[in-house]
């Protein structure tokens, strides 16, 4: 009787507190923390290289906190573990936004992993950071993507390699990892080689499947391929797969100078582990790269090395910084300054209020948010893998450069408005 | 007035020293004047195109000294000092390149000097070419290895320089070749076509570059002027073509002949517990991911307490990842998978389950992310046997690993007492029991063998791809493929099959891509099964439906 009068007045009491939850207008404001959603693979194939993201972003979440939090509140991480399932992403995701309530998510790295997240953030209005380069042909009001559209990665790294510094290349292998963001970046850049004036028979496209680990046969054909005339090789494996590719390419002899590789997934973090004196001189073209001199850079590693040993982090004995966790930590203080901009959390408002907010990035440039089009203004460097794993920067831009998420080298693009669809007009 | 008598002998020592070292590697007798400043100022501070210039200049004066500053160079040891001076730091030292002084303290700031790959690629034909005049043969030949489809016009002289002295044919004939790339640019047609003709001997994939680009036509113009030189190219490519095709095919059988011995690792194990026994073990992948682990749990202690001997923490390794899986295949089999045995579905899940808590086991203690396993020295590059074809150590070593492992484990079942036991249980247990054979153990010793030996493939594993709690789920669809193609019950199916499976695979992963490969190799295995439940091997007699 005792027990069963215990459990119906808990019920109850659950009951109430959860409509008086609910009740409550803005979720945000009934709170004493300001719940933020923390939404990687820490297991499986991507888990290489999500971990550091998820780290990053709470590295980000304790400085933020040791300063008083957003609008006088404390973040909250939610941190869950998708586990490189793409459908599981979606469950996270809808887990995230309607049952822990988060005013924000940071996470995502392979492309099928936000599209798989995407409609569930569009139907229940949330807001996604997506902090890593992808292939562009996207558009949603409720992403912001923080990493770098085709036209700030993969296509001056491959006008790059056809210049005479970077080699002039004339044939392409164009190696990936079978699902959308290699095939629709192969795609853009064999539009953009064939207007070039490169010829189809020039052209080698190749996909492995996830966790590939035999690459005993593409280094082969890629050799063979390369007898053909001046060779380059543009990578867009993800994941672990990359060392046992690495691991070949030095073992097969296969030299950067003969076939340099440039790849657009690999950074300081995945060539951990593999003996890079072998791949000396191959490369990477990103927004960020450790090596890079600035103050800001300086101070961000710096902050990184010391929060890896606080937290026993893996690897904090050989710290390293790379781009998607640069991008990462540029995503969540634009959205802390848009929220104290906005003086909510609310979605609507502070997407609103993200256009045009700009930070001091650690790669040393101002980086700003485009005023319509959900991307930051980056600029772009090609780096060449050092002995030690660290990159040397041998070409970037100016200063930054525009995202173009419509790839002007795919049909019917030059239609499509630079700005998403269905986005609230907030009056200034 | 101390300090620079103090100073001078080490410095006059080592100019000694060089001048011994230069006369040994060059022509005796001659002396040659240090690089002048201006070349290494190019070399250090100037633009590429600046550099790439400076580096003819080297070639072109032939001078030791240069190489010497070359090498250093792209070793990285060249630094500049605020875009002014150009400094050599060795050893936390810094020496003025163009006066050789020592500079003490070294100075603060001291840029490196970035090069790319087209810097890189001249800077290493430069180099190539400026020792093939060394004294050493090995240095000489892998200089003329590196030269091929790397020479350019300003190397001739060197070239020529270089074939008058060569007495070693081999040499002699990469020299020729060689030299003979490069005449292809010459304006005389007779060159050109004594050139070509000469190219045919090469053996090479860069000589096809260069023959290919002569074949080329640009719009309406043949790239080669000279109808006579292009047919006598076109022979030569064939030629060429033919010698690459042979190192193709040795290159597909060798990978194939790799991917073999693993996916033969992988099942052997299973083969016993399997084949034999009759247990379908959907923890064999787990047992595997556990070798990998006890590999990298050995690496970690002899990189902590054993650095000296870090290259053959392997050598320990192997017979750790055998005993560790052993030991916890021999738990299972006592703790769960005795009471299950002739109830195969049950087995089946409980078997899965035991993987799932082996798979999350791991994650709670070593973190989901990967593991570092670290290739010894020895196992890190390759053996060139033609000049399209490096065999990689580690995979040549895998190979032999599993030729032993496999030799092991036959002499095991049928040398041993053991193995009669296994042999007999499996045959018929109730016989062998009548016998006087204690089943119960064999079956545990049984399972003990077959988990070490998925132990001793999680070894192999480690070496050639990467380490982590899932590990084990890539190769259990592998294993049991193998297993019930080459026919359930004994061996030589099972090797049979792996050997088969690598090379077919490979054969089609080169034809269709590796993800097509993959779908056609396991729509072959679903047809051959259904025509051929029993195998590739099946057992005859008596005993083959118990």
């Amino acid at each position: 009787m005792k027990r069963r009068h215990f459990l119906k007045s808990f019920t109850v009491g659950a009951a109430v507190a959860s409509a008086l939850s609910l009740g409550a207008l803005q979720p945000a404001y009934g709170q004493s923390t300001i719940k933020v959603g923390v939404l990687h693979s820490l297991s499986g194939t991507m888990a290489i290289s999500e971990t550091v993201l998820k780290d990053v972003t709470l590295m980000a979440i304790d400085e933020i906190n040791a300063k008083g939090g957003v609008l006088g509140k404390k973040l909250e991480a939610v941190v869950v573990d998708p586990a490189s399932n793409w459908p599981l992403f979606a469950e996270k995701a809808r887990q995230l936004l309607s049952q822990d309530k988060v005013a924000v998510t940071f996470g995502c790295w392979t492309s099928v992993s936000r599209k798989s997240v995407l409609p569930v953030f569009e139907e229940l209005n949330g807001l996604l950071f997506y902090p890593v380069q992808y292939e562009g042909e996207e558009l949603s009001k409720n992403v912001f993507y923080t990493g770098a559209a085709p036209n700030q990665q993969a296509i001056p790294a491959v006008e790059y390699l056809m210049s005479k510094e970077g080699g002039a290349a004339k044939r392409w292998v164009l190696l990936g990892t079978d699902y959308v963001y290699p095939r629709t970046t192969n795609k853009i850049l064999r539009a953009f080689l064939k207007s070039k004036g490169v010829a189809d028979k020039d052209i080698d496209e190749k996909y492995t499947p996830f966790g590939h680990s035999d690459y005993q046969t593409i280094v082969a054909d890629v050799k063979k391929f390369a007898a053909g005339g001046k060779t380059a090789v543009v990578s867009t494996i993800n994941g672990d797969s990359n060392v046992p590719f690495y691991k070949e390419l030095g073992n097969q002899g296969l030299k950067a100078t003969d076939v340099p590789v440039v790849a657009f997934s690999v950074g300081e973090e995945e060539l951990r582990g593999v003996d890079t004196k072998p791949l000396v001189g191959h490369l990477a073209a990103w927004n960020y790269f450790m090596s890079i001199k600035s103050p800001a850079n300086d101070e961000f590693t710096k902050k990184w090395a010391a929060y890896a040993k606080a937290k026993k982090l893996p690897g904090a004995d050989k710290p390293l910084t790379n781009d998607p966790m640069e991008a990462a930590y540029i995503g969540i203080y634009m959205w802390k300054q848009a929220v104290e901009k906005a003086k909510t959390t609310d979605v609507d408002k502070v997407i609103a209020a993200m256009a045009g907010q700009t930070f001091k990035a650690p790669s040393g440039i101002t980086s700003k948010m485009d005023e319509k089009n959900h991307h930051l203004h980056k600029a772009v460097f090609i780096g060449e893998v050092k002995a030690d794993g660290q990159f040397n920067v041998v070409w970037k831009t100016k200063g930054p450069v525009k995202a173009q998420p419509w790839s002007p080298f795919i049909a019917g693009n030059d239609k499509k408005k630079d700005e998403p669809d269905g986005k609230t007009v907030i009056a200034k | 007035m101390r300090t620079p008598l103090y100073r001078l002998p080490p410095l006059f020592l080592r100019i000694a020293m060089m001048a011994v070292l230069a006369s040994a590697l060059w022509l005796p007798g001659v002396t040659r004047a240090a690089l002048p400043a201006s070349v290494i100022e190019k070399l250090a501070l100037g633009e590429t195109e600046d550099k790439i210039a400076a580096v003819g200049e080297v070639v072109a004066a032939a001078d030791p000294e240069g190489l010497n500053f070359l090498l250093l160079l792209l070793d990285g040891k060249v630094q500049t000092v605020a875009n002014k001076q150009a400094i050599i730091v060795r050893d936390g030292k810094a020496v003025d390149a163009v006066t050789g002084k020592d500079i003490a303290p070294p100075p603060e700031g001291a840029e490196d000097i970035i090069l790319n790959n087209r810097l890189r690629r001249e800077i290493e034909a430069a180099i190539a070419a400026l020792k093939l005049v060394s004294a050493d043969r090995t240095a000489r030949l892998a200089a003329a290895k590196a030269l091929e489809g790397g020479a350019d016009e300003g190397m001739l002289p060197i070239l020529a320089k270089a074939l008058e002295k060569e007495s070693d044919p081999e040499i002699k004939a990469l020299l020729l070749i060689i030299q003979a790339s490069v005449q292809l640019k010459s304006s005389d047609a007779a060159v050109r076509l004594s050139a070509v003709k000469a190219l045919a001997g090469s053996s090479s994939s860069s000589t096809k570059t260069v023959l290919l680009a002569i074949l080329e036509k640009k719009g309406d113009e043949w790239a080669e002027p000279d109808a006579a030189v292009r047919a006598e190219a076109q022979i030569s490519l064939e030629a060429v073509e033919r010698r690459l095709v042979t190192g193709q095919r040795i290159g597909q059988v060798f990978s194939g002949a790799s991917l073999g011995s693993i996916l033969l690792l992988a099942a052997l194990g299973l083969a016993i517990t399997y084949g034999l026994m009759g247990v379908i073990n959907m923890a064999h992948g787990e047992l595997i991911m556990i070798g990998a682990y006890t590999t990298y749990m050995v690496q970690n202690l002899f990189r902590a307490h054993a650095p000296g001997a870090f290259n053959w923490y392997l050598l320990a390794a192997v017979p750790m990842a055998f005993i560790v899986s052993a030991l916890v295949g021999m738990v299972l089999e006592r703790v769960v998978i005795r009471f299950l045995y002739g109830r195969p579905l049950e087995t089946l899940l409980a078997t899965w389950g035991i993987s799932l808590m082996l798979i999350q086991g791991v994650r709670t203690l070593f973190g989901a992310q990967n593991v570092q396993v670290e290739n010894p020295v020895w196992m890190s590059g390759g053996v060139e046997l033609l000049s399209n074809v490096v065999l990689p150590y580690s995979r040549i070593v895998i190979i032999g690993f599993s030729g032993v492992v496999l030799l092991l484990v036959w002499l095991a079942l049928t040398r041993t007492r053991l193995g009669l036991f296994v042999r007999g249980v499996t045959q018929n247990r109730a016989i062998a029991s009548c016998m006087g054979v204690h089943t119960a153990r064999v079956d545990t010793w049984c399972f003990g063998l077959g988990s070490g030996i998925a132990g001793l493939a999680g070894c192999a594993l480690s070496q050639i791809g990467n380490v982590g709690p899932d590990l084990g789920q890539s190769y259990i669809v592998d294993s049991f493929m193998v297993v019930v193609l080459g026919g359930v019950g004994q061996l030589a199916g099972t090797v049979y099959a792996a050997l088969g499976l690598g090379v077919v695979n490979k054969f089609l992963e080169g034809w269709a891509g590796a993800v097509i490969a993959k779908i056609i190799v396991l729509v072959f295995i679903i047809i051959f099964i259904q025509k051929r439940p029993q195998g590739l091997f099946a057992l005859k007699g008596r005993f083959a439906d118990a």
